[in-house]
């Protein structure tokens, strides 16, 4: 026995107006791209965005390997020195 | 006397006194602003691990301005040397900022690596990332 009940709603999709392979009209492809945008909206909640509470603190220092620190570190002490009114 | 044994000692002492005009025009090393010492030795101010200098809480507005300008200029530095050497602005930075907070004094506040909370400075070695020398 073959399911019948599967199959039936994707051919009756089709022949909806202004749907699939029957839209050939301005208006039937106004009616899909709006009911495209419009959907989301109506829909409306479905997504909802809030503001987290604590600051999002993004930490870019962890792919700073030890290696290119110490490579770095007796020019950014001499850095330091030469620019004594800042440090 | 020759001609050009004349000429050497012409030459020595132009030399010699460019020397001294060198010496005496050389730039004694800025200090801090007294604005900015004062802060800092109040803990208002302290040193963050990003080799940048933060506010201690809420700070006023004349704080805040003074630590932005000090940062702007520790950016541009940062970013001169960084480039000189090869590395990124953030790498050069993150080891100043390493170096600033082991030359904290005891007292000033700096961001402790093991807590991510401003710390006051003791005697004994600060609390910081592993990676920094």
């Amino acid at each position: 026995m073959t399911n019948v009940k599967l199959t039936t709603p994707a051919h009756r999709a089709h022949k909806l107006p202004g749907t699939g392979s029957n839209m050939g009209t301005k208006t039937g492809r106004a009616i899909v791209m709006g009911v495209t945008l419009l959907g989301p909206a109506l829909l409306g909640g479905c997504i909802k965005l809030e503001a987290p509470s604590e600051p999002i603190v993004i930490e870019l220092n962890i792919n700073i390997t030890q290696e290119v620190i110490y490579r770095l570190a007796e020019d950014a002490g001499n850095t330091l020195d030469e620019n004594s009114d800042i440090f | 006397m020759t001609k050009s044994a004349k000429n050497r000692i012409w030459l020595a002492s132009g030399a010699a006194a460019l020397i001294g005009v060198g010496l005496v025009a050389a730039p004694a090393l800025a200090q801090r602003d007294p604005a900015y010492a004062a802060a800092r030795s109040s803990g208002q101010v302290g040193e963050k691990m990003d080799g940048y200098l933060g506010v201690v809480g809420s700070g006023n507005a004349q704080l805040r301005a003074m630590v932005d300008d000090i940062n702007i200029r520790r950016r541009a530095v940062y970013a001169e040397q960084a480039q000189a050497k090869g590395a990124t602005l953030e790498e050069y930075a993150f080891t100043a900022g390493c170096l600033a907070i082991s030359r904290t004094e005891p007292g000033e506040m700096y961001v402790a690596h093991s807590t991510g909370q401003w710390t006051a400075r003791t005697a004994s070695a600060p609390d910081r990332d592993p990676r920094c020398p």
